[in-house]
């Protein structure tokens, strides 16, 4: 019976499997489809930032393993560089200047007819004798009689550029525009504004998560409030305070690290104590209780125990704050303001954006620079963020 | 790296220094004192009981206290001062509603709200609905994980870097040159002309919106995934028996399931939408009437510099939040009450 019934259940779904497996290839390649389109645009910026800037502006990124091919134009060494051998007179030289990784596809000695003679072959030239060219460019113009003319006639190409890809980009985006510096600032805003919220917000969490008091369900529907309340409404208030606290001590605005640091503390508090509140009040509350009966202080308990315990809560805030802040664009701008020494990195993409809108090498490397360090966080301490992001959210 | 670089470097560390040592200081500090002056050293049974129960009720006080000073000092006290600069003008005074009344009546703030709304319709239910697409198709495949946490990457790349990445998506040549841009080489291969994508009106919002729909998707999918893997298998087994195909599954049987997380993602990315700033001030500075409230605002601030208006618009966008924010608070409440 039972063996029957095996018998059956195997045979039975051998057509449908077909149909599940159509259905699996759906999926595949369905799935496929929208990984390629939400990665293809980041991908074409890496790519672009490490190619070569003139092949960067004739052709996309997605042909940048082929070898792409643009007209060009050399003219000719003068009558006077000309050498007596054997008996005739010769010009030599590389239309490229020197020999490099360009290849000559056609050539030709007139504008009309600019591309059709292959390399290695011969063509007379108006002002005597023949010239050949090389695929690798170098030329050699001979005649039986001594060159007189006084203007050298051009030679016309068609160069196939191999691809080549190169850290150049990075080298002048790093070196001339100032990023390197941005780089700096990104780190002195960042590392300090993660660091300082943390304690301040451990201490909050736990009193509103173990703690009992009046007023507490208030404080927390206060909090809870203020995760949502756009950064918009503390701009300017928090900008004339800092301008008038910057005036007192002498300086000529607010606008200075410390400012930003308290601002992207305060900022990052309610996210940081929402969490942490939302974890400490999911340990288990008789490993509390039986620590108060032994005669621990909330204190002691909160150093001893809670917090070495939420440091999966605590990884996770530091981590969304450290994004936040270095991604950050607005609060930057308005509490460390937009000279060129106090830019962060997303300060400087944005003028870059402004000022060389149309240099692709710089603009690809640049914002690469500025997505590394995130990418890298991202990347190695994924678990934590995605634990944190539901903590946040799913309640 | 010069001496001015080396003095960055040491004041952040000094900062870092302090901070930590202010807040260990603060903290022990008070709660030593507190065990100090209110001790109970040789008091009687009824004294202890007494001094133990005032002890509790300002402990948690002094836990809380930094964090609330920040926070009025930042968050809370701003709100006010805001709402109340928006009844004034660029030099302070009084003026009532008359900034309301301006921003009715200005064809830029209608442009602003006309576009937000357009956001607000588009980028969230988007970006929820790609995001469920994604996490049950990833949760079914052996190499979801990795697709996931492709799609997952935007999350980590800032909204100024991602609009440089879609720049160059969109980046416009002249007809017969040849396209750089990866949207412009696709329409051109398919014979049709290249356009200037950014600054084709109307449409270069929704341009502009596909930066933010590729960023919130992935935070959509991992809290939606989350939510799939919580839906009991007994009940997709069921509908499996009665015969139900994968689409009436998911509609019928998973929705409905997760409905509570769908709302919870799409109204946070509703509020990241209203509060959206760096996408439309890098790519388009609200140029081709690509205006939002945000960028409308910081151009009150900073370019005309009155703070009066500055101050309506965030009002503005204030309101718009607010239902949000109650159903949260409402929320969150509830919740209390059952712990």
């Amino acid at each position: 019976m039972t063996a029957a019934v095996d018998t059956a259940a195997r045979l039975a779904p051998a057509r449908p499997l077909f149909k599940i497996d159509a259905g699996r290839i759906a999926t595949h390649l369905a799935l496929l489809f929208l990984v390629i389109l939400w990665t293809v645009p980041t991908a074409g910026l890496l790519i672009s930032s490490l190619r070569d800037k003139d092949q960067l502006t004739v052709s996309g990124w997605w042909t940048s393993l082929t070898t792409s091919q643009a007209l060009d134009v050399t003219r000719l060494p003068g009558a006077e560089t000309q050498v007596e051998k054997d008996g005739k007179w010769q010009i030599t030289g590389n239309l490229f200047g020197e020999a490099g990784n360009k290849q000559v596809a056609n050539w030709g000695n007139t504008s009309a007819k600019p591309a059709e003679t292959v390399p290695g072959q011969s063509l007379p030239m108006p002002d005597g004798g023949t010239l050949t060219v090389q695929s690798d460019g170098s030329f050699v113009w001979a005649s039986d009689t001594q060159f007189t003319f006084s203007r050298a006639p051009r030679v016309f190409y068609l160069a196939a550029i191999p691809p080549r890809f190169t850290l150049d980009n990075y080298g002048e985006v790093l070196s001339a525009n100032g990023v390197a510096r941005s780089f700096l600032n990104s780190f002195t805003v960042t590392i300090p504004a993660t660091i300082i919220p943390i304690l301040m917000a451990a201490f909050a969490a736990y009193a509103l998560a173990w703690m009992r008091f009046p007023f507490r369900g208030l404080i927390v529907a206060l909090i809870v409030g203020l995760l949502v309340v756009p950064l918009q409404m503390s701009l300017i208030p928090l900008l004339t305070m800092y301008n008038t606290i910057g005036k007192a001590f002498g300086l000529e605005d607010g606008k200075t690290y410390l400012g930003i640091w308290l601002a992207h503390t305060a900022f990052g508090l309610p996210l940081a104590i929402y969490l942490l509140r939302n974890y400490m009040a999911g340990l288990p509350k008789e490993i509390m209780e039986s620590a108060r009966i032994d005669g621990a202080s909330h204190f002691q308990i909160f150093t001893g125990m809670v917090l070495p315990l939420s440091f999966p809560a605590l990884a996770s805030f530091s981590i969304f704050q450290f994004l936040w802040v270095w991604n950050d664009l607005l609060v930057a701008m308005v509490f460390l303001g937009a000279q060129e020494n106090k830019l962060v990195l997303t300060g400087k993409l944005v003028s870059l954006l402004g000022s060389r809108g149309n240099n692709w090498e710089i603009l690809t490397a640049g914002a690469f620079i500025t997505m590394v360090v995130p990418l890298a966080v991202f990347f190695s301490l994924q678990r934590y963020f995605v634990r944190g992001l539901l903590a946040g959210s799913v309640k | 790296m010069t001496s001015d670089m080396i003095q960055q470097i040491i004041s952040a560390v000094v900062a870092i220094a302090i901070a930590l040592a202010a807040a260990v200081a603060y903290f022990w500090g008070t709660n030593w004192l507190l065990d100090q002056v209110l001790g109970t050293r040789g008091m009687s049974g009824d004294q202890v009981t007494r001094r133990d129960n005032i002890r509790s009720q300002i402990r948690p006080w002094l836990f809380l206290f930094p964090a609330l000073l920040f926070l009025s000092v930042y968050l809370v006290y701003p709100v006010f001062e805001t709402v109340r600069l928006s009844f004034t003008d660029k030099l302070g005074n009084y003026i009532g509603f008359a900034n309301y009344f301006w921003a009715v009546g200005d064809s830029n703030f209608q442009q602003a709200v006309f576009n937000n709304i357009l956001w607000l319709l588009v980028v969230p239910s988007l970006s929820t609905a790609f995001g469920l697409v994604i996490a049950v198709l990833a949760d079914r495949l052996w190499w979801g994980t990795i697709a996931k946490s492709l799609v997952f990457m935007p999350m980590a790349i800032s909204f100024v870097g991602a609009s440089v990445i879609w720049k160059f998506v969109y980046d416009y040549r002249g007809e017969g040159q040849p396209q750089i841009g990866l949207l412009n080489a696709v329409v051109t291969g398919l014979g049709l002309p290249p356009q200037a994508w950014i600054s084709l009106p109307l449409w270069n919002s929704f341009f502009l919106m596909v930066v933010l729909i590729w960023i919130q998707t992935g935070f959509a999918m991992v809290i939606l995934s989350a939510a799939l893997r919580g839906v009991p298998e007994e009940t997709l087994e069921a509908a499996r028996i009665d015969g139900a195909n994968g689409f009436r599954i998911f509609f019928d049987i998973m929705i409905p399931q997760i409905w509570g997380t769908i709302v919870v993602v799409w109204t946070t990315i509703t509020i990241v939408v209203l509060k959206v700033f760096d996408i439309i001030f890098a790519m388009t500075n609200g140029q081709w009437n690509t205006e939002v409230l945000a960028n409308f605002m910081f151009k009150w601030m900073f370019v005309n510099f009155d703070y009066g208006r500055g101050s309506t618009i965030a009002v503005i966008i204030m309101i718009a939040v607010l239902p949000i924010m109650i159903w949260n608070i409402r929320r969150a409440n509830a919740e209390e009450g059952t712990r």
